[in-house]
């Protein structure tokens, strides 16, 4: 009768003992540095999924103040915010009676957004657009034609205006090419600092 | 301190952020390289706000003054 009862030989442990300190890791190359004042500015990008009057101020003060500062910038409509870039002047949109209809139940356009909340029926809007008028603050609509003026490029959702049932023709003037996820993707993996709004 | 020769001056005074720098942005496309630009700011943000778009557009801000109501900015184009 033995007691040995470790007699096979674990060939972990020996691997680890033959082993002389960490293996060698080849060192990851490093980007060669940039040339000094070469370094490449990232384009922004803001997602406007919101329609109501708080997010849409951000959306066009952002993108303002985005292209004035000499970034490339785009802003992608989509859902919501794609109301807002219909002509304040259209009240009825779309085609069929469903379209229609949810169009008569959210008044679209720039100058025609409600707050998320304190809205009480077009009074807190009305006070905010008083207050802004007092302190100076461009409106919405103000912004939206100084973003277009440095060359914001507004890009609507092909998928919610046919979804809405909205035409080019309703859109206001100087909106860029309708596109999709994949355009949205496309610019967030190029070079694009994203914001979703 | 030497006098800076203003090729052009915007009245961005009782405008809110972010409009006096939308205007300098806009007010600096018609003024050739090596000119000064005169901006006129009554935004406290301005002080702040104007140096940081100087710093990304590269012009320089070569004055900055104010009489306590309103800020007076002169950025050279690069």
């Amino acid at each position: 009768m033995t007691t040995e009862t470790r007699t096979a030989p674990d060939p972990l442990a020996e691997a680890i003992a033959a082993a002389d300190g960490w293996p060698e890791v080849a060192p990851t190359p490093r980007p060669a540095p940039a040339d000094e004042g070469a370094v490449k500015t990232k384009d922004f990008l803001i997602i406007a999924y919101s329609g109501e009057l708080e997010k849409v101020w951000a959306t066009m003060i952002l993108a303002s103040t985005s292209a004035a500062m000499g970034v490339k910038t785009r802003v992608f409509v989509t859902f919501w915010g794609l109301q807002v870039f219909v002509k304040d002047s259209k009240r009825i949109t779309g085609e069929n009676a469903m379209q229609k209809m949810m169009s008569g139940m959210q008044r679209p356009g720039v100058s025609h957004r409600k707050l998320s909340k304190m809205n009480f029926l077009g009074m807190g809007p009305w006070m905010m657009r008083r207050l802004a008028k007092q302190y100076g603050v461009a409106s919405p609509k103000e912004l939206l034609e100084a973003a277009q003026a440095l060359g914001v490029e507004f890009i609507p959702c092909q998928m919610t205006m046919d979804m809405f049932g909205l035409k080019p023709e309703d859109m206001i003037d100087g909106m860029g090419e309708p596109a999709g996820a994949a355009t949205v993707i496309g610019l967030l993996t190029d070079n694009s600092t994203p914001l979703f709004i | 301190m030497p006098v800076v020769e203003i090729t052009r001056s915007i009245d961005a005074r009782g405008l809110s952020c972010p409009m006096p720098i939308v205007k300098t942005a806009q007010g600096i496309k018609d003024i050739p390289s090596g000119g000064a630009l005169e901006l006129l700011a009554t935004d406290a943000g301005s002080i702040k706000d104007v140096a940081a778009w100087c710093h990304a557009t590269g012009n320089e801000l070569v004055e900055q003054t104010s009489d306590g109501a309103v800020y007076r900015f002169v950025i050279r184009r690069k």
